[in-house]
């Protein structure tokens, strides 16, 4: 039973960072309500206050600036996963959009609103940032753009200040001869292990390798001890070096051991799902035509 | 607590509401307007049972706040039927016997209409994929999966029962 709470509407990002500068603590942003909602029923959290940012036009939507995907925060997952820029340009994130949670959860719940949300378990916070995509985050007066991994600071835990509103996701392109894949595996409702990686390839060698690893741990991260394993190595012969990824991967995760399972599985998951990975985006740089 | 006025389209019905901000949808159909045939179960956006269609597109009726149905229109499993003419995925259900106890029927059908309405002709991969937040806990989905690809080669206009 959710308890009563004030509700305010505001027309732009000023505003609403003025709302949640005044309410302080007892305040936070109410976008799909998906994750917010659930836990204020359950009783976790109270609010005495939210504030409705999908009042504030141009919030939501997805724009192709140059090559460069925005991503208004208050996009829905449905939306990506239906946008017709978004398959086209970007079908690694599409794929993934379509995957979250479940189809009444994609209508309502926001792209920003998951990645803010911070729950460990999700998929897109892990995905995007193996094209090194950014956060724009503003409040009243002022803005600035941080790359996505350092949103998260920890479960449930952004480094965004009390008044400050994650506003557009920004996704550049990969670039020639790239390919990006996410797998996931769990038996939960949530996933228990998430990999991502974007592959590039230059004359049959490995010009450049992105992995990042989520779900397992406290927060998703990219995983560059990993990477360096991979990168110029020739394409025919990454097996031992994608082994040896795969197990600095699973150690860096800081894998937990919980309901989904021990860290020794996760760990060994994650070296599973890499390799599975590595070859879904070296198919799909074989299957789409030479830029 | 400042209370919220919307006009809202139930099942092709004009309301004129007054609602807290922290009502959920359900609340606002079953207790105000005495739509029962919305269920609630899990009550965590988990087992669709309490599918309803915002503007033709599911939603978990459970966790939407029924402010949102602001100046838009809902469709319930009471608003498919006219008078005792079931609707095509209702027939389809009925004549599959793809239900037992029942209660996750009305949103296994909400659900049904609204990917018909997305993609009139869907693969058996495409309606699993697509009914996956629906979960029945009687039947296995066998019947189900077969009422919902027959309900769709009957309102795209083939012939009722092919391929059953």
């Amino acid at each position: 039973m959710l308890r009563p709470f004030e509700l305010s509407e505001p027309t732009s990002v000023a505003e609403a960072s003025e709302l949640l500068a005044r309410h302080g603590d007892a305040a936070r942003i109410y976008a799909g309500g998906t994750e917010l909602i659930l836990a204020m029923k359950e009783g976790l959290v109270h609010y005495e206050h939210l504030v409705n940012v999908k009042t504030i036009p141009g919030l939501a939507g997805v724009r192709l600036d140059a090559g460069t995907l925005r991503l208004g925060a208050a996009t829905s997952h449905r939306a990506l996963e239906r946008d017709p820029l978004v398959r086209q340009h970007f079908p690694a994130v599409a794929r993934m959009e379509a995957d979250v949670a479940n189809v009444r959860v994609r209508e309502v719940g926001t792209l920003g609103g998951n990645l803010c949300f911070a729950e460990p378990h999700a998929d897109p916070g892990t995905l995007l940032q193996v094209f090194d995509a950014t956060a724009r985050i503003e409040k009243k007066g002022s803005a600035r753009t941080i790359p996505l991994e350092g949103l998260f600071v920890g479960p449930f835990e952004t480094c965004l200040e009390g008044d400050e509103l994650l506003t557009e996701i920004v996704v550049p392109p990969l670039p020639s001869r790239s390919a990006a894949a996410y797998l996931k595996f769990g038996f939960l409702e949530r996933p228990s292990v998430g990999v991502a990686v974007a592959v590039t390839l230059d004359d049959g060698h490995v010009a450049d390798a992105r992995i990042a690893v989520g779900c397992v741990g406290p927060v998703p991260r990219r995983m560059r001890e990993a990477e360096a394993e991979l990168r110029g190595k020739p394409r025919t012969e990454t097996g031992a070096a994608l082994a040896t990824a795969g197990r600095i991967a699973g150690r860096a995760a800081d894998a937990i051991t919980d309901l989904h399972g021990s860290a020794e599985y996760k760990e060994h998951l994650v070296g599973v799902l890499l390799r599975r990975a590595w070859d879904q985006a070296l198919a799909a740089i074989d299957g789409s035509p030479r830029r | 607590m400042k209370e919220i006025a919307m006009t809202v389209i139930v099942n092709g019905d004009k309301h004129d509401l007054t609602v807290p901000p922290h009502e959920t949808l359900i609340e606002c159909l079953r207790d105000r307007l005495g739509l029962l045939g919305v269920k609630k179960s899990c009550d965590v956006q988990v087992c669709g049972t309490c599918t309803v269609l915002l503007d033709d597109r599911p939603v978990s009726a459970c966790t939407v706040l029924a402010f949102e149905a602001r100046g838009r229109s809902v469709r319930t499993i009471e608003g498919l039927a006219r008078g005792d003419d079931l609707h095509p995925v209702q027939e389809a259900f009925v004549e599959h016997g793809a239900l037992q106890c029942g209660f996750c029927t009305p949103g296994m059908i909400m659900a049904t209409v609204a990917l018909i309405n997305e993609n009139p002709r869907p693969t058996a991969d495409e309606v699993k994929h697509y009914m996956r937040g629906n979960i029945c806990r009687c039947t296995g989905y066998k019947r189900i999966l077969e009422a919902i690809l027959d309900a769709s080669r009957r309102m795209s206009g083939a012939s009722a029962g092919n391929g059953r």
